[in-house]
């Protein structure tokens, strides 16, 4: 793996080669491993190791950016020669801000960030071999054959590194692991998942998940026909976390300035229920990912939802500079540099990668179960899929459901029924929350991860249902 | 090149593996980007490496390293048959390559004017007056302008003995105008939405694209849309322009006629699909007008899906998917085509890159034109009451692709064979053999547009590819729309 020491020599090389005002390195790549299965075959299995140096350059307020994922001295001198070209012919940008200092990035780091420090590389995740991942699939295909299911999914197994450096002087690094487990047990009528990962791979348990999909996969065959309609739903986490991952991108400084964000206009009032309360919060211990933007600036904890109402949206240094001289500055809550940048230039400008929603009061979550007990009539979703936005202000979104969805009844679930498409708006999903259970950190296929809450909600929107 | 993957190849045959190809990839991109008159993306980026597909103990091993040192790639060669050892320890069915005869090529795919020649100020200066194009028109509120270009040279050695050398030039460009009023936010892109129009060709691509000429028709429209009527709730005739056509076949066409998918091997993440083996030469897929073909040879034309060969050295070929209505193909690999019966691979295995192992992928599916002469304003003529819909803005469809819906940007009423009032937020849904089915005219050659979807995703890890998609307008009976806005009026 590449280490901090080396990557401050190709920085100096780079810096050396630079005729610009300013430079800085992005540096990111590591090692990766996925073993893939299906039909109880590994059928797939890959390993890489691959870094990427970006490069930005910056002449007064042009800049552009060029990255290589070659080291040698030829190719870093390429790399800045391309980065210093593409940025001398660049249109002036007015809101191009100088690249931050190691003293504003370390002003910038109030409480909201701690020390700053998140410790997420286990050497037992990184230790990990094909042979152990072949061992984990063996396992859940085990489970597979026993219930007289094919079983398909992946184990994979990455150790990355990511740094950032600038000529003035703002040096970070981080480094992590992550470990992931997705299990489909398919049946000749139905299907089950789960999913699952963490920087510590001792926290998965491949055949508990397994056992899991399994059950799904046989207590959802010979699924039944049900009308499409308004109905009661018990998402799981992982289906919340698909679902409300699409109105993150929203929650950002350019994306009002820009006035795409179903938010403009609407900061400060109740857009969701009372029990919904939400934060961007890297440092959370459920949480994965880099603690510094894409200029190096530090990820503050930010509140961004407070009992339904949207009080704070992220920014980049820029994006505050530029919403601070705007007509809309005191109508969008705090304005200041977040640390939720993307690397620059960035069509996307911010957002908030690492949400995570409050739980309920002491006393008043529920576990899944409890919410299906409690249900006179409704439908448990596992997860959803092929989610596409509808309407961007209203945010009504489109998709199915996918891998078990049941039918309950008097508080059992009572059969499976066929998928069902959705189109519902989120503001209206998130004012009829009936209830909450703890917030666990998920992971899906439609969205980043997060750590989110199974929910009961009322009245969700099913428009069509499917074959199968 | 031939001396590193010698080293590829030779180190796999040592350590025990029966089967081995190395690619190594060098690939050069341009990414420009403008948003409301500043600079929204500026980046070059280059990448150079190797990777090594074995077979070893009869399971598949693949690894990659950008380290082309003897020691890196000996090594990483050493890793893919570790690997491949580890995946044979779980198996339930055996391994089987169809045969491919070795071939020795060289191709460069159609490229008049080298897209990196011209000067990075005129691409600027263009997307910078279409920007200003846009937002001179009132109400726009943020406009969105992006030119990409791709160089991806590829070298393919294998076990068998094949050499091919390919080099592949892509270009694309396109922009949009968003307008924010009141609760509503519309939008308007040309060529196409998300990113326009990309094929394996050079800037000559966007000089025919006559970007700026468009851009305040363009710009009028996304405003116009606030004061146009709601797209009505029911079951209409309506007409596709040719780019949602081309969406349309990607999804409920392209995805399930991919023969990883049939036989499970993507159930974990992208899904399975409706098309089992039984229904190969027995589904009436479509109308009798139905005619669709993955044709990834040149002759097809300059689509993300061309090539000469596909990335297990198999010649690009044309497939017949669906003739006059009938299910006739799927896209296969050597590993899937003995599935169904074939004794040679239809060529759809490609990778993203170099670090990506080759899955099954659509080239260029594509819907055949109508023979007799028909324009899309005959086509209108012809219809007495329907609903014109153009450019996409949202598309789902489920895990086995039977269910779909999709938005578009804009639609017209048509009445008495006039296009008449512009609708907004317009919808469809369906199921995908009733919908095709259900097609009754299809524009002809003069309408037809081969049209690249530069973003489509598979695969775990997934990897993002280019593919085509030909289709002229066509016209569908008795569909239902309007059902994205059912419940949340």
């Amino acid at each position: 793996m590449l280490d901090r020491n080396q990557a401050n020599d190709i920085f100096d090389k780079l810096r050396r080669l630079s005729e610009a005002d300013e430079i800085e390195l992005l540096i990111s790549g590591g090692r990766s491993a996925l073993t893939r299965f299906a039909n109880n075959t590994i059928h797939q299995n890959v390993a890489e190791e691959a870094y990427h140096i970006s490069v930005r350059s910056a002449f007064g307020n042009r800049t552009a950016r060029a990255t290589t994922n070659k080291h040698d001295d030829d190719s870093l001198r390429r790399v800045v020669q391309s980065s210093e070209v593409l940025a001398k012919v660049q249109h002036p940008d007015p809101d191009l801000l100088p690249m931050p200092t190691k003293e504003e990035v370390a002003a910038a780091a109030s409480a909201d960030c701690g020390d700053g420090a998140v410790h997420r590389y286990f050497e037992a995740t990184a230790r990990v071999t094909p042979q152990d991942r072949a061992q984990g699939v063996a396992s859940m295909v085990s489970v597979a054959k026993r219930h007289n299911l094919a079983a398909a999914g992946i184990f994979s197994s990455t150790e990355i590194v990511e740094g950032i450096f600038n000529s003035r002087g703002v040096n970070a690094w981080y480094e992590q692991t992550l470990a992931e487990i997705s299990v489909s047990m398919i049946g000749s009528s139905s299907s089950g998942w789960q999913k699952a990962n963490s920087p510590d791979m001792a926290r998965l348990d491949p055949v508990r998940l397994a056992e899991v999909a399994a059950v799904k996969a046989i207590e959802s065959k010979a699924p039944r026909d049900l009308p499409p309609g308004k109905y009661t739903v018990i998402l799981e986490a992982a289906a919340v976390l698909d679902i409300v991952g699409f109105m993150f991108w929203d929650f950002g400084g350019s994306a009002l300035l820009e006035q795409r964000s179903f938010l403009n206009d609407r900061i400060g009032t109740r857009l969701f229920g009372e029990n919904i309360t939400v934060w961007d919060d890297v440092y959370h211990p459920l949480q994965a990912g880099v603690p510094f933007d894409g200029e190096g600036m530090r990820r503050q904890r930010l509140k961004l939802i407070e009992n339904g109402v949207v009080r704070a949206v992220t920014y980049s240094r820029s994006s505050a500079k530029r919403m601070q001289a705007s007509e809309m500055a005191g109508k969008v809550g705090p304005v200041r540099p977040t640390g939720h940048g993307f690397a620059l230039p960035s069509e996307i400008g911010e957002a908030p990668l690492n949400i995570v929603f409050a739980g309920p009061p002491q006393g008043e979550s529920r576990t899944v179960e409890q919410m299906i007990a409690s249900a006179e009539r409704g439908i448990l979703v596992t997860r959803l899929w092929y989610i596409r936005e509808v309407d961007p202000y209203e945010k009504i979104l489109t998709g199915m459901t996918r891998d078990g969805t049941f039918l309950v009844e008097n508080g059992k679930v009572v059969c499976g029924i066929r998928n069902f498409r959705f189109n519902e708006s989120l503001l209206h999903m998130l004012q009829n929350v009936e209830v909450m259970g703890v917030p666990t950190r998920s992971c899906g296929e439609e969205s980043f991860d997060m750590v989110v809450p199974p929910m009961k909600v009322r009245e969700f929107n099913f428009t069509e249902a499917t074959k199968f | 090149m031939k001396d590193i993957a010698s080293w590829a190849l030779e180190t796999a045959k040592l350590r025990g593996a029966s089967h081995a190809e190395a690619r190594i990839v060098d690939e050069r991109s341009r990414a420009l980007a403008t948003k409301n008159g500043r600079i929204a993306g500026a980046s070059d980026s280059e990448s150079l490496g190797i990777g090594i597909r074995v077979i070893a103990n009869g399971g598949f091993g693949f690894a990659a390293t950008d380290d082309l040192s003897r020691e890196g790639v000996e090594g990483c060669a050493a890793r893919a048959v570790e690997i491949a050892r580890a995946s044979s320890s779980v198996k339930s069915q055996e391994l089987y390559l169809v045969p491919e005869p070795a071939a020795k090529a060289d191709w460069v795919s159609p490229c008049k004017i080298d897209p990196f020649s011209i000067a990075i100020e005129k691409n600027l200066d263009l997307l910078f007056a279409i920007d200003t194009a846009l937002l001179a028109v009132k109400g726009v509120t943020l406009a969105e302008t992006n030119m990409n270009f791709r160089r991806y040279e590829q070298w393919f050695y294998s076990s068998e003995g094949s050499e091919i050398h390919q080099t592949i030039v892509t270009s694309g460009a396109g922009y949009a105008a968003y307008s924010f009023q009141g609760t509503q936010i519309q939008k308007r892109s040309y060529p196409n939405s998300y990113g326009g129009q990309f094929q394996g060709r050079g800037y000559e691509l966007i000089e025919e694209l006559r970007l700026l000429e468009h851009a305040g028709e363009i710009a009028e429209q996304a405003v116009a849309l606030h004061s146009a009527a709601q797209y009505p709730e029911g079951k209409f005739n309506i007409i596709l322009d040719s780019s949602q056509l081309a969406l349309q076949i990607h999804e409920s066409i392209g995805h399930p006629i991919e023969l990883d998918r049939v036989l499970g091997m993507e159930a974990n993440f992208a899904g399975t699909s409706f098309l089992t083996l039984d229904q190969l030469r027995t589904l009436k897929y479509g109308s009798e007008i139905v005619n669709v073909v993955a044709d990834a040879t040149p002759a097809h034309g300059p689509g993300l899906g061309t090539f000469a060969y596909d990335d297990e050295g198999v010649a690009a070929q044309c497939t017949p998917i669906i003739s006059h209505g009938l299910f006739t193909g799927y896209l296969t690999s050597r590993d899937t085509a003995a599935a169904i019966g074939a004794t040679r691979s239809g060529g759809c295995l490609r990778a993203e890159s170099w670090n990506r192992l080759p899955i099954v992928r659509m080239t260029n599916v594509s819907i055949l034109p109508g023979e007799s002469p028909l324009t899309l304003e005959q086509l209108i003529a012809s219809t007495e009451h329907g609903i014109l819909m153009e450019t996409n803005r949202s598309w789902s469809i489920d895990d086995k692709r039977y269910n779909f819906q999709f938005g578009c940007e804009m639609g017209w009423e048509i009445v008495g064979g006039k296009r008449g009032r512009m609708l907004k937020n317009p919808s469809y849904s369906g199921m995908t053999t009733e919908f095709w089915n259900s097609m009754d005219a299809i524009c002809s050659r003069d309408e037809w547009t081969l049209w690249g979807t530069p973003n489509c995703g598979k695969g775990q890890p997934q990897q993002v590819m280019g593919t085509g998609h030909g289709a002229a307008p066509a016209r569908f009976r008795n569909i239902m729309a309007g059902t994205a806005y059912k419940g949340n009026e």
